[in-house]
């Protein structure tokens, strides 16, 4: 085949083939070594070594929320988010790991559990807590899922423009020939169902290890290249400080706003004179910026991450993931802030790199990807973005199975009553019914939600499961009430906030200048701690397993 | 040593509040990148060392649990064997 007979979008498509090609290679490969038991199905018999540990929990932690919506936020509000996630999570993601994920391991190792409800069911001597909590961990696990079947539909479309004009039409021409978001899509979810189901956690955490390689690679590629392409990174900051300074920076003075007027003025005059159309300033609250401390303490509660602790071989395989942690964020998320910024001023060619009228930011990395790479380096670079949508959606997808697998079907039924290679298959299925339904709702919602706004709901959610966890490991007299009356508090509270959003379609929503998961974290937090106080304590049975035995082990 | 390091750990979060970065621009660290943004990649890289002094000096005596422990009756909790 000769390459350069490919047009851009052909060749976008024959790259990410192979990419998709290499992971089913890596899944067929794991499942050579898999043993179809749970505990190496669903923990990779916990034997992964610190490298992989890395690999997966980066892989896993950095979503499409990392390199589509942090540059699409960055070009809609500016530097602002660097601050409100990426340097927040550098410090509390370490310390989730630290504080809470070397606990829960010792905990899992001990017990031998696999999943989160497991541990809460044993900790608040309450069978039925797992049907409380595993439909709202499944209920916040989708919109979740949705930001990468959203992302990858998008950034295939977007990449892929061009590549079969007789095949696939579109109203806007300039994607005549691109692989439909709906298909997009759905070959992301296929691929990753497969591999995970080949390889189970095993196959996933190799994938991730390549994939997390893959994307931190290119997305310093992806910044040099754009740089590059706009004559490098002084020229393409001096274009914002030309245009749009206030994304620079993250306040707005009235000077700013009186500037930002007249340049309009401009524009909306003579738009081929002015060629970039200015952004409105979006000057950022200071109580809102702290209260994001929040939105991080998220990560303690992912079903898929407690899942990626317990494979760890012993608690000394946390150290580099902990050290680690703060400085691959770092790396993943500086590129993709100042590519945002960047796309907000950048003119190639005498032409705006961003359309002016465009109103999806997460379309905002495909498209400047699209204008200033290579075809190759274009598709190698979009490769990238599906390394980080799919390392994330894997682990996902696995934790999804292994919460029905053992917390229902093992737990209500009888795991005597199962082999393991039944509830293996029996996790298998119901991933794949999830999958199903998250796909059929990411094809409705489609150009209606923000990556960036879905992420932060769902975190938001996550954040304030929380304090429940945090005090069944470190406050023994949380009580079997205190924890039922916490869950109800936050995911009520969720609920009635996030209707109040329009399910995550309208903009960022504040209380009195504070961030959702600041009050839902706090009814959480009050909800357990009045409830604990005035119930029965936990027996003293339960408070020697969780607050005595695992000393033994020094 | 222990206490120090959770001093600074707060002493951190403290200071990623950068309220007096709030509306400048300049310096451009390196000509390009904006000071507000600098600044927070720096708490990052502070982090880093942070959470390796962390891991060095404060180091938990209660998540080394040795191997047989764990038995690979494969997550069978023992109150799931015992049904029926």
């Amino acid at each position: 085949m000769n390459l350069s007979s490919l047009n851009p979008g052909q060749t976008a498509v024959l790259v990410i083939a192979l990419y998709m090609g290499a992971l089913i290679t890596l899944g067929l490969l794991s499942q050579l070594v898999l043993r179809l038991t749970v505990a190496d199905y669903f923990v990779a018999s916990r034997g992964l070594g610190s490298t992989m540990l890395l690999m997966s929990l980066i892989g896993t932690t950095m979503t499409a929320f990392a390199l589509i919506g942090s540059s699409g936020e960055a070009w809609e509000s500016g530097i602002v988010v660097y601050g409100k996630m990426a340097s927040w999570s550098g410090i509390i993601h370490a310390a989730m790991y630290f504080l809470v994920g070397m606990k829960l391991w010792a905990f899992g190792k001990k017990y031998g559990y696999v999943t989160q409800i497991q541990f809460f069911r044993d900790r608040f001597e309450s069978d039925r807590l797992g049907l409380l909590l595993f439909p709202i961990l499944v209920a916040l696990l989708v919109p979740y899922i949705l930001v990468g079947v959203i992302s990858s539909g998008t950034a295939l479309q977007q990449v892929t423009a061009g590549a079969f004009p007789d095949w696939f039409k579109f109203d806007d021409p300039k994607l005549s020939g691109a692989i439909p978001y709906w298909l997009g899509s759905l070959v992301t979810c296929i691929v990753v169902l497969y591999y995970i189901s080949a390889g189970g956690v095993r196959g996933t955490a190799w994938v991730n290890a390549l994939q997390t390689v893959i994307f931190l690679v290119l997305g310093c590629a992806m910044c040099w290249t754009i740089a590059d392409r706009l004559g490098g990174p002084v020229n393409a900051t001096r274009m914002v400080l030309e245009h749009n300074p206030t994304r620079l920076k993250r306040d707005a003075s009235p000077q700013d706003m009186e500037q930002y007027q007249r340049k309009l003025a401009q524009w909306q005059s003579d738009p081929k004179a002015s060629v970039i159309k200015p952004r409105e300033p979006h000057p950022a609250s200071k109580v809102e910026f702290t209260t994001y401390l929040f939105i991080p303490l998220s990560v303690a509660m992912f079903p898929h991450l407690f899942q990626y602790w317990l494979t760890a071989r012993s608690a000394k395989k946390f150290r580099l993931s902990i050290i680690g942690q703060p400085l691959l964020i770092m790396v993943i998320w500086a590129p993709c802030v100042m590519i945002g910024i960047w796309a907000t001023s950048a003119i190639y060619n005498g032409q705006p790199v961003i359309p002016p009228d465009l109103a999806d930011p997460n379309k905002v990395l495909p498209i400047i990807v699209k204008k200033l790479a290579s075809p190759v380096m274009g598709a190698l670079l979009a490769g990238g973005i599906f390394a980080a949508v799919m390392s994330s959606m894997d682990a996902m997808f696995l934790a999804l199975g292994s919460m029905f697998a053992n917390d229902i079907v093992g737990h209500y039924i009888g795991r005597d009553r199962f082999s393991d290679r039944q509830l293996v298959l029996i996790g298998r299925l119901f991933i794949v019914i999830v999958v199903a339904l998250s796909y059929l709702l990411g094809l409705k919602l489609a150009g209606t939600r923000g990556v960036f706004k879905l992420g932060v709901w769902c975190f938001s959610g996550f954040a304030s499961l929380f304090p429940v966890l945090f005090a069944a490991i470190y406050w023994r007299r949380t009580t079997k009430a205190g924890a039922y009356a916490s869950i109800l508090a936050a995911a009520g509270t969720w609920f009635w906030l996030f209707r109040d959003a329009g399910y995550g379609a309208s903009g960022e929503h504040t209380y009195w200048g504070l961030t959702p998961v600041t009050l839902i974290f706090t009814a959480a937090t009050v909800a357990l701690l009045l409830v604990s106080l005035v119930t029965r304590p936990p027996s003293p049975a339960t408070v020697a397993k969780f607050f005595g035995t695992v000393h033994n082990a020094h | 040593m222990n206490r120090v390091v959770i001093a600074l750990l707060i002493l951190l979060a403290v200071l990623h509040q950068d309220f007096w970065y709030w509306d400048r621009i300049e310096p451009l660290v390196f000509g390009f990148i904006p000071i507000g943004l600098a600044y927070h990649i720096g708490v990052s890289m502070a982090a880093g060392i942070l959470w390796a002094m962390a891991v060095h000096y404060c180091w938990p005596k209660d998540v080394d649990v040795p191997d047989e422990s764990f038995t690979t009756a494969d997550a069978v909790l023992p109150s799931e064997r015992a049904r029926p």
